[in-house]
C-alpha cells in the first residue's frame, strides 16, 4: 500500500488516506482510480455497504419558493386561500390541490411533510439550509445533500459521476457544493437534456493519438504528483479520468433515445426531458440528481404562474414517481420535493405571494419514507404549524437516513470529526420506515 | 335609464365608494346604471345600488370569479368562475339565487361577453375552448379550441357575425360565427411578455373591446416585462384596424413601471378607457386615437382589478383590493 505523499505532509492526511484506501479495496475502483479528497469517511465498512446497497436520492428543486397553497397544503374557501380547489388523492382523507391531478393519484408511494418552518426568508440563506441542514455561518462550510450522497452511495466504477445537477439552459460547469468533501464530490451540470458539453472527441484526433496523449498526461502529471500531491490535484486528475469514461458512456445523456412514448409521457417540455433524463441517469447508477423547475418566485401573478409552472410539474413529477414504481427503483430511490422556503398564505396586491417559511410544506417519497402520508399540519388560514413542526436539520437528517445512512455519524475531516448532519437535530423517526 | 350625460374625461372623480370584506377582483355596472356588481376574493358576488351603495351578497361560486356580464335589459346577470362554472343570476331580485349552473370549462372561465343583439353568451378560458350560449336558455349554441394557450379575453363585434379572441401569446383569433372559421389573425404579441431569465411566460390579451362602429380593436395588458415576478411592467393598449388588422397605435404611458391594464372600454370620440394596476397603483387612463400617450390620467386611492363603464350615465365603476368597489363620475359635479 503506497501512502499518499501530499505537500503538507501530515499525518492526519496519511492517517485518512490509508483508511480511505482500505475501505476502497473492498470496491473494484480500489486499484485504478485515482483517489481524491482528504480521507473524509466516516466507517469504510458501512460505507462500502452503503455502495452495495445501490440507494439513490433525487431532489426537485422548486426554484423560488413553490406556493404550498397551489400544492401540498390547500385551503380552499379560507381567506387566504386562492382561487384553487382542493382534490382527493388516491390516500382516502389526503387533499391537494387541483393544479396537481396527475400526483394526486400517485399519491400512495407520497409523504408530504406540511409542518416545515424553516425560519429563512432569503434564497440563498434558504436554499442553503434545505441543502445542507445548517443555517450558513462564515466560520463553517458544511457541503450539500448530493456531494455527501456522491462521497456516501456512489459507486465510480460505474464511469458516471455520482452528482449531477440537471438545469434549465446553460450547463457544462461544476459546482461547489461539496465543501470539506472535496471537489470530487461537487455537481457536474447538465444543461437541460444535453450531455455534458464537451464530451465528445474532437474529430481531428484519431483514437490512437488521444491514447497517446492521455497516456504522456498520466505520466508528467504522475511525476509531479510525486512531489506536490494535494488533494485538489487529486481532484484534478480525477476529473480528467472521470470525463474519459463520461464521453464513453455519453449515451447516457441522450434523452431522445428513449420511445417516443416516453418523452410524450413525461412531457415535451424542459422539465419533462430532465425528468426522463433524471430516470436514465439513476437507472444508470448514478447516486444523486437534481432537477431544478424554475421559477416560482410569484411576488406578482402568483396563480397564473402556478397554474403555468405547476402543470408542467404535475405531468413530469407524476410520470417519473409511477416509473420508478413500475421499475423497482423506488425502493432504492429517495425523491424529494422542496424550495428554499414556501409562500406568504397572505395574497398581495398584484395577486402575488411573497417568502414564508414559518409554515410551508415539502414532499419526500420512496426509500425507506413512510408511503401515503401527510405529516404535520397548518392552521385553517395556513399561517403557522400547528402540529409535526420540522426544520432543515430534522430533514437533512431524514434524507440520509431514508437512503440508508445513519446521519449520526461523522466524517473525518483533516483527523477531525465532523458530524454528518447538524447533532443538534434529528431523523424524522414517524415518517422513516 | 339614466339621463344621457354629456362625458368629460378631464373631470373624471370618485363619487361613491363602498366597502366589502374581503379584496375585490373584478366589477361590472348594469346597462340602466342603476346598480353594479363586483366579486371577491371570499368567493362571493356582491350587488350594489347607485347610489345609495346598499349591498346585497350572492353565493353560489367555488372559486374566484374573473368573467361577469349583464343581459341586454340588465335582468339577469351571468358570472364566470375559476372553478369553470357559469352561474344565472336573476339579478333584480330582492335576494338573487342562481337559476341555471352549468360545468361550462375545465378550469378558469376568464371571460364572457354578452353579442351585440343581446342573445348570445360567449365563455373563454383556461381549456382554450370557445363555447357559445344562448342566454335565455342556458343552452350551448358551438364550442371549439383554436388557441395554443389559456384564452384570455373576448369580444363580440356589433355586426352580430364575428368574434375576436385573445390569449396568453397575444394571438388574436377573428372569426366568422356562421361558420366559426378563422377569418384573420390579429398580431397582439407585443402583449405577451416572456422572461427567460425568471424562466416566466407573462402578459397576454388581458382585455379586449370593439367601438361602436366596429371599425376598430382595442387590445390591452402590459409589455416590458422587465421583472415579472417582481411587478415590474409597463401597461400597453394596442389599437387595430378592424378591417385588415393593421396596428393603427401602440398606446404607452410615462411613469408607471409598475402597470398592467386590466380592462379596457371605447368611449365616445373613439376614446380608450382602460383601469392599471401593479404596483404602480390603481390609475384611469384614457387613450385618444391620435397620441401615442394618454390624453388623461386619474390617481384611484388604491390599486384596481377591474373596471367597466357605462356611457349614458356616465359612470365608471372600479374593483379594488383595498376591499373597495368605486364609481367614477366622468362629468361635472
Amino acid at each position: 500500500m503506497r501512502y499518499a505523499n501530499y505537500a503538507c505532509g501530515s499525518m492526519e492526511h496519511r492517517l485518512s488516506r490509508r483508511r480511505f484506501l482500505q475501505q476502497a479495496t473492498t470496491t473494484a475502483a480500489a486499484g485504478s482510480a485515482v483517489i481524491g479528497g482528504l480521507g473524509t469517511l466516516a466507517s469504510g465498512t458501512a460505507a462500502a455497504e452503503l455502495k452495495r446497497n445501490d440507494m439513490r436520492i433525487v431532489i426537485f428543486n422548486m426554484h423560488g419558493g413553490l406556493s404550498q397553497l397551489e400544492s401540498w397544503d390547500p385551503k380552499p374557501g379560507a381567506r387566504t386561500g386562492g382561487p384553487f380547489r382542493a382534490i382527493p388523492t388516491s390516500v382516502p382523507g389526503i387533499h391537494i390541490c387541483e393544479l396537481l391531478p396527475k400526483t394526486a393519484q400517485q399519491m400512495h408511494h407520497l409523504c408530504l411533510l406540511r409542518g416545515v418552518n424553516t425560519a429563512e426568508d432569503d434564497h440563498g440563506k434558504g436554499t442553503y439550509m434545505m441543502m445542507t441542514g445548517r443555517r450558513q455561518t462564515p466560520s463553517a462550510e458544511y457541503p450539500q445533500i448530493g456531494a455527501v450522497a456522491a462521497k456516501m452511495l456512489h459507486d465510480d466504477n460505474i464511469g458516471l459521476p455520482g452528482h449531477i445537477i440537471v438545469t434549465p439552459g446553460g450547463g457544462g460547469g461544476r459546482g461547489n457544493e461539496a465543501a470539506y468533501l472535496g471537489p470530487k464530490f461537487a455537481s457536474i451540470h447538465l444543461g437541460g437534456d444535453k450531455p455534458p458539453q464537451h464530451s465528445v472527441k474532437p474529430d481531428g484526433f484519431s483514437e490512437d493519438a488521444e491514447r497517446r496523449r492521455h497516456e504522456f498526461r498520466r505520466r508528467i502529471n504522475q511525476e509531479f504528483l510525486s512531489q506536490r500531491r494535494t488533494a485538489i490535484t487529486d481532484a484534478y486528475t480525477h476529473s480528467y479520468e472521470q470525463a474519459l469514461r463520461l464521453m464513453e458512456r455519453r449515451d447516457v445523456f441522450d434523452v431522445s433515445k428513449e420511445p417516443e412514448k416516453d418523452q410524450q409521457r413525461y412531457g415535451t417540455h424542459d422539465l419533462g426531458r430532465q425528468c426522463l433524463m433524471a430516470r436514465r441517469l439513476l437507472e444508470n447508477g448514478v447516486s444523486f440528481v437534481q432537477v431544478t423547475h424554475s421559477n416560482y418566485d410569484t411576488h406578482n401573478d402568483n396563480f397564473n404562474f402556478h397554474i403555468e409552472q405547476v402543470g408542467e410539474f404535475d405531468m413530469a413529477f407524476s410520470t417519473f414517481v409511477a416509473d420508478l414504481f413500475e421499475r423497482g427503483l423506488l425502493e432504492k430511490t429517495l425523491v424529494v420535493v422542496m424550495s428554499e422556503f414556501g409562500r406568504t398564505p397572505n395574497i398581495n396586491l398584484y395577486y402575488g405571494r411573497d417568502h414564508w417559511s414559518k409554515a410551508w410544506s415539502i414532499v419526500m417519497a420512496g426509500g425507506k419514507v413512510a408511503r401515503g402520508a401527510a405529516f404535520g399540519k397548518t392552521n385553517d388560514e395556513g399561517t403557522e404549524v400547528v402540529d409535526g413542526q420540522v426544520d432543515h436539520g430534522q430533514i437533512f437528517h431524514t434524507y440520509l437516513r431514508a437512503a440508508g445512512i445513519d446521519s449520526s455519524q461523522s466524517l473525518v475531516v483533516d483527523g477531525r470529526e465532523v458530524p454528518m448532519a447538524d447533532p443538534a437535530a434529528e431523523p424524522i423517526w414517524k415518517i422513516l420506515t | 335609464m339614466a339621463t344621457p350625460v354629456e362625458l368629460d374625461i378631464q373631470k373624471t372623480r370618485v363619487a361613491h365608494q363602498w366597502k366589502h370584506d374581503s379584496p375585490l377582483i373584478a366589477c361590472r355596472i348594469s346597462p340602466a346604471g342603476a346598480q353594479c356588481v363586483s366579486t371577491a376574493q371570499d368567493f362571493s358576488i356582491q350587488r350594489w345600488s347607485i347610489p345609495a351603495g346598499e349591498r346585497t351578497v350572492l353565493k353560489g361560486h367555488e372559486s374566484w370569479v374573473h368573467a361577469l356580464t349583464y343581459s341586454a335589459d340588465g335582468s339577469m346577470l351571468i358570472s364566470g368562475g375559476c372553478e369553470g362554472k357559469l352561474i344565472w343570476w336573476p339579478i333584480l331580485d330582492g335576494e338573487p339565487k342562481p337559476i341555471r349552473v352549468i360545468e361550462a370549462h375545465s378550469g378558469w372561465i376568464r371571460g364572457v361577453e354578452r353579442s351585440s343583439d343581446g342573445k348570445t353568451l360567449v365563455s373563454v378560458g383556461n381549456d382554450r375552448m370557445i363555447r357559445l350560449w344562448s342566454i335565455e336558455t342556458g343552452e350551448k349554441i358551438a364550442e371549439w379550441s383554436a388557441h395554443e394557450r389559456h384564452i384570455y379575453s373576448a369580444a363580440f363585434h356589433p355586426d352580430g357575425v364575428h368574434l375576436a379572441t385573445g390569449d396568453l401569446l397575444g394571438k388574436i383569433h377573428v372569426w366568422n360565427l356562421t361558420d366559426r372559421s378563422l377569418v384573420r389573425t390579429f398580431d397582439g404579441s407585443t402583449l405577451y411578455s416572456p422572461n427567460k431569465g425568471q424562466a416566466a411566460e407573462f402578459g397576454g390579451v388581458r382585455t379586449m373591446a370593439i367601438n361602436s362602429a366596429g371599425t376598430e380593436l382595442i387590445a390591452a395588458g402590459t409589455h416590458k416585462g422587465s421583472n415579472p415576478f417582481g411587478a415590474v411592467h409597463e401597461p400597453l393598449l394596442l389599437r387595430f384596424n378592424w378591417n385588415d388588422g393593421a396596428l393603427l397605435k401602440s398606446h404607452v404611458s410615462d411613469g408607471i413601471p409598475g402597470g398592467l391594464l386590466y380592462r379596457t372600454c371605447c368611449l365616445p370620440g373613439e376614446v380608450a378607457a382602460a383601469v392599471s394596476g401593479g404596483s404602480s397603483g390603481g390609475i384611469l387612463l384614457y387613450y385618444g386615437k391620435d397620441q401615442e400617450k394618454e390624453l388623461h390620467r386619474f390617481g384611484l386611492p388604491s390599486l384596481a382589478r377591474d373596471m367597466d363603464a357605462n356611457l349614458a350615465s356616465g359612470l365608471v365603476v372600479t374593483a379594488h383590493y383595498d376591499h373597495h368597489i368605486r364609481v367614477c363620475a366622468l362629468f361635472a359635479a
